[in-house]
């Protein structure tokens, strides 16, 4: 059974995913990668506001394919996280409440989010044809010169994700090997 | 001596780069489907039907399968006996992908420089390699490489004492090491021997081979066979949230060496493998 989850993610969203938690999320979201995340966080650094607001919001690991005629988006399936790694303890302290991606991530984000309350969602690597079928709208906001890289709100329906790593730090990639090869013995 | 015009090479790259990143080819539907009825673990076998639909939906909707349609990694068999005429050989490769690219709406994913990092925005220049054999053939192959799976990749300069277990180890701590990173199942191009670039190059080659067929050395068949075992044993499973299906092939391609030398190379893929090949 899927949990059916809707953005912003309050506190309370959040304390109820649990690493292995099957999720359907519905909402706004917003996209970044490798050089949107390089500019935010100098942004952060000089002091000055961010292109939208962070607080209980979610970003997706994903620079799409470009659309056809017709469709709001093409392919958009996760980017591997840990290239974000070196930015996001800065983007969860100023609120952000979701992450959306594939793969580990290191010790520093991992305590970012038991400290400030956060959830690291994982797509289906490898399923963009797929998963663009859930989104249904999408606008740059932000950084169009970065091409697939800009930031882009989408407006997404029953997303289907995985919860990695819950807010207690619980991380399923672990959980769940460690219950596959305990079936094998 | 048999003639072949640039602009049927551009033509034909173009359709390679759009095909490969559209269509799943049909030996890796068929260790989809295998992997599918040997896995007994409910997330995987969820996560496996998953990309197999995903298949269906690109091939009916003419799609990329993946958001990252990679960087376009082109190989020719260029018979000696073979004259290209009307332009440069390289700058029609170029002029294909840059075709491909655009007209098949696949990401652009190539930057100009990799310090200064501006997007080229045609995923231009090719990765390009070029084998001059005997005959009047030419064959291109085109590979479109994502970056999850080659940031995963490894190589290591063994020493001879090493041996085959040593090249063992390493395959297996490479694809532990890549974890859930390059959305497994993976598909491991293994290079071993000849220098540093040779044991790089024989592991991208091995990623082109149809997973249908083993190395013909019955050695390197076994290898292919123990280390598919090995890695699925690890129990990293589809996405790495367990199970059975970690690799659905292990490639292994061969070359002389050094006396002082055993390089080995392991270029990780993901399920999808992308490569399309045409005769010219």
């Amino acid at each position: 059974m899927s949990k059916r989850i809707t953005m912003p993610l309050t506190k309370e969203k959040i304390e109820d995913l649990e690493a292995g938690d099957s999720v359907l999320l519905t909402g706004t979201i917003y996209t970044a990668r490798d050089a949107a995340h390089k500019r935010l966080v100098e942004l952060l650094a000089e002091g000055k506001d961010l292109p939208f607001d962070v607080e209980d919001q979610a970003i997706y690991y994903v620079g799409p394919t470009p659309a056809k005629e017709g469709q709001p988006i093409g392919s958009a399936g996760p980017t591997t996280s840990y290239r974000m790694d070196a930015y996001t303890p800065q983007l969860l302290e100023k609120g952000l409440k979701g992450m959306i991606g594939k793969g580990m991530r290191s010790g520093e984000v991992i305590e970012a989010m038991k400290t400030f309350g956060a959830v690291y969602f994982g797509a289906i690597g490898g399923a963009a044809a797929l998963t663009a079928k859930c989104v249904k709208s999408a606008e740059v906001i932000a950084y169009e010169d970065l091409g697939a890289e800009a930031i882009r709100k989408l407006y997404v329906e029953e997303l289907p994700l995985v919860v990695v790593i819950d807010a207690k730090g619980n991380n399923y990639y672990k959980i769940g090997q460690q219950e596959y090869l305990e079936t094998q013995r | 001596m048999k003639e072949i015009h640039v602009s049927e090479i551009t033509k034909t790259v173009k359709k390679l780069c759009i095909d490969a990143n559209y269509y799943l080819t049909e030996d890796i539907r068929a260790r989809l489907k295998e992997a599918r009825s040997n896995e007994n673990f409910a997330i995987a076998q969820n996560i496996l039907d998953v990309l197999m639909e995903n298949a269906d939906i690109a091939k009916n909707e003419a799609r990329p399968m993946c958001q990252d349609t990679g960087m376009a990694v082109v190989f020719l068999e260029i018979g000696q006996e073979v004259h290209v005429v009307g332009g440069s050989l390289e700058d029609a490769i170029n002029e294909g992908v840059r075709r491909g690219y655009t007209e098949g709406y696949l990401r652009k994913s190539v930057v100009d420089d990799p310090i200064e990092r501006i997007n080229t925005k045609d995923n231009t220049p090719a990765i390009i390699y070029y084998d001059i054999i005997p005959g009047d053939t030419f064959k291109v192959t085109v590979a479109p490489k994502g970056f999850g799976s080659e940031n995963m990749s490894q190589i290591k300069m063994l020493k001879p004492s090493d041996g085959i277990e040593g090249v063992k180890d390493f395959v297996l701590k490479v694809v532990k090491e890549a974890g859930p990173n390059p959305c497994p199942p993976i598909v491991v191009g293994i290079g071993i021997g000849g220098t540093f670039d040779k044991a790089a190059f024989l592991a991208k080659k091995a990623l082109l081979r149809s997973t249908n067929e083993r190395n013909s050395k019955p050695f390197y068949a076994e290898l292919e066979k123990e280390l598919l075992g090995t890695i699925n044993d690890l129990g990293i499973g589809p996405q790495g949230f367990g199970g059975r299906t970690t690799a659905l092939a292990v490639n292994v391609e061969t070359y002389g060496t050094h006396i002082a030398g055993l390089p080995v190379a392991v270029n990780i893929n993901c399920h999808a493998t992308r490569h399309g090949e045409a005769h010219l």
